[in-house]
């Protein structure tokens, strides 16, 4: 599944594409709606770099199955015999490698847009993006899924999954800009046990859930 | 002694909200056998194969597969059908061989290059197997569906309309990749609102019609017109 998700990613190249600009585009505006103040920045900046995750995320996030709605592909997957959440993990893994892509890319940005040396922290903060996007591809995954024959799909995923997500955003912000402050991961520790706690219970209800997903 | 019987179907009945769309429909399909079920639009033809397919669950009534009940051991039934529906199940934005190796791979098939160039080459499509399939016509797509069959050797085959949209070449092969299954133990239920080739392939003809099988008989030495007439007539007096 991985290999056939990336394998059309790379040729048809949509969604990379169309999530990196929108990342960009993003960048520009807190650019301009922020200034250089830099005392104004410090306060918003983690909220502003996990904005900026999290919409470019639910963009690429809800096209997850897109592929599968060609053809009718999805009733292919349903009629394959065989434990069906090896679908989710391979989807799961594929959202999650192109998140990561898309999160080095507007980290590398941020840092030119904002003039910030991420050098020092960037060990811990790769963590932190780590434990997050785990928690928010896993149920984005599951929710795409949810939302994949919904005619309002574009519109129920993100009410859908936002709510859920709530917990790790507070606990992604809230740690991100601990570590832009210089603090070290065991100061943050409460925060980074909540996310890794998250990402374990959205990955196991992912697994076990998807296969009722998939038969609707 | 009578061949097993790879499909049975009795009592069925399927609705959706207040519409009953099959009720108490009785059919088997025997190994080695074909049965083509023609009916108008809307008949429930595409329904029962959606049963026969696990896609979608009776309201009552049970249907089997190969012993395994539809409803209840889905997994298992889907390890012995095969379903070529309106639908090719093809990822566009990969090639033929690809697709292959990616349903084969999800289905646990161990696919070397050469059971996969053969399938390909069975379905005429092997001087196609590195092209996209954005590239390729209805009736290719039809044929790369049926590769995946052609691998995963399912007893039984689900064919909803098979020979709509195709030319008269692929028309002549899937006419003979069929009787090539029957002819190997496979049972066959095809679908079909016109009076087409399904019927030359076909060992049985059932009229379906008012949600049962109106009639179902050999199909023996009936002429396409003697079956338009019997169609006329049982489908009329369903209705």
């Amino acid at each position: 599944m991985v290999w056939k998700d990336l394998l059309v990613e790379r040729r048809s190249k949509e969604t990379l594409n169309a999530v990196f600009f929108f990342g960009l585009l993003l960048l520009f505006l807190f650019q301009f709606a922020l200034g250089p103040d830099r005392e104004r920045l410090a306060g918003t900046l983690p909220g502003l770099l996990w904005l900026g995750f999290i919409l470019s995320g639910l963009l690429g996030l809800g096209r997850t199955f897109v592929a599968e709605r060609e053809n009718d592909c999805w009733e292919g997957l349903l009629l394959t015999p065989g434990d069906k959440s090896a679908i989710y993990v391979g989807k799961l893994a594929g959202n999650l490698l192109l998140m990561l892509v898309v999160e080095t890319i507007l980290l590398i940005l941020f840092s030119f847009f904002f003039n910030l040396d991420l050098a020092a922290v960037l060990p811990a903060l790769a963590v932190v993006i780590a434990l997050g996007t785990v928690a928010f591809a896993a149920v984005g995954t599951l929710f795409a899924a949810m939302t994949a024959h919904v005619r309002a799909r574009e519109l129920l995923f993100p009410v859908l999954l936002l709510p859920v997500e709530a917990p790790v955003l507070l606990a992604t912000v809230k740690a991100t800009e601990a570590v832009l402050l210089g603090e070290s991961l065991g100061s943050v520790a409460h925060w980074l046990k909540l996310l890794a706690a998250a990402d374990v219970v959205y990955v196991a209800v992912g697994v076990l859930t998807f296969d009722f997903v998939l038969e609707g | 002694m009578a061949p097993e019987a790879l499909i049975r179907v009795a009592g069925l009945r399927k609705t959706f909200g207040n519409h009953r769309v099959l009720d108490g429909l009785d059919l088997d399909v025997r190994t080695g056998e074909a049965v083509a079920v023609l009916g108008a639009n809307g008949a429930g033809k595409t329904t029962l194969l959606k049963v026969l397919a696990t896609l979608v669950r009776p309201t009552r009534g049970t249907a089997t597969v190969a012993g395994y009940d539809c409803a209840r051991d889905a997994e298992r039934v889907r390890g012995q059908v095969g379903l070529v529906g309106h639908s090719s199940y093809v990822y566009e934005d990969l090639t033929a061989a690809e697709n292959l190796t990616f349903w084969a791979t999800l289905a646990g098939l161990k696919l070397t290059q050469a059971a996969r160039a053969a399938a390909l080459a069975a379905v005429e499509l092997d001087r196609a197997a590195d092209e996209r399939v954005r590239t390729f016509s209805a009736g290719m797509k039809r044929r790369l569906s049926l590769a995946r069959f052609v691998l995963a050797r399912p007893r039984v085959l689900l064919l909803d309309e098979p020979f709509t949209g195709l030319d008269q070449r692929a028309k002549k092969w899937l006419e003979e990749h069929l009787a090539a299954f029957k002819a190997g133990g496979g049972a066959l239920l095809m679908t079909s609102h016109s009076f087409g080739r399904e019927l030359a392939v076909a060992d049985r003809i059932a009229i379906l019609a008012g949600g049962a099988i109106a009639l179902d008989t050999a199909r023996g030495s009936l002429s396409a017109d003697d079956i338009h007439r019997l169609y006329t007539l049982h489908a009329e007096e369903a209705s």
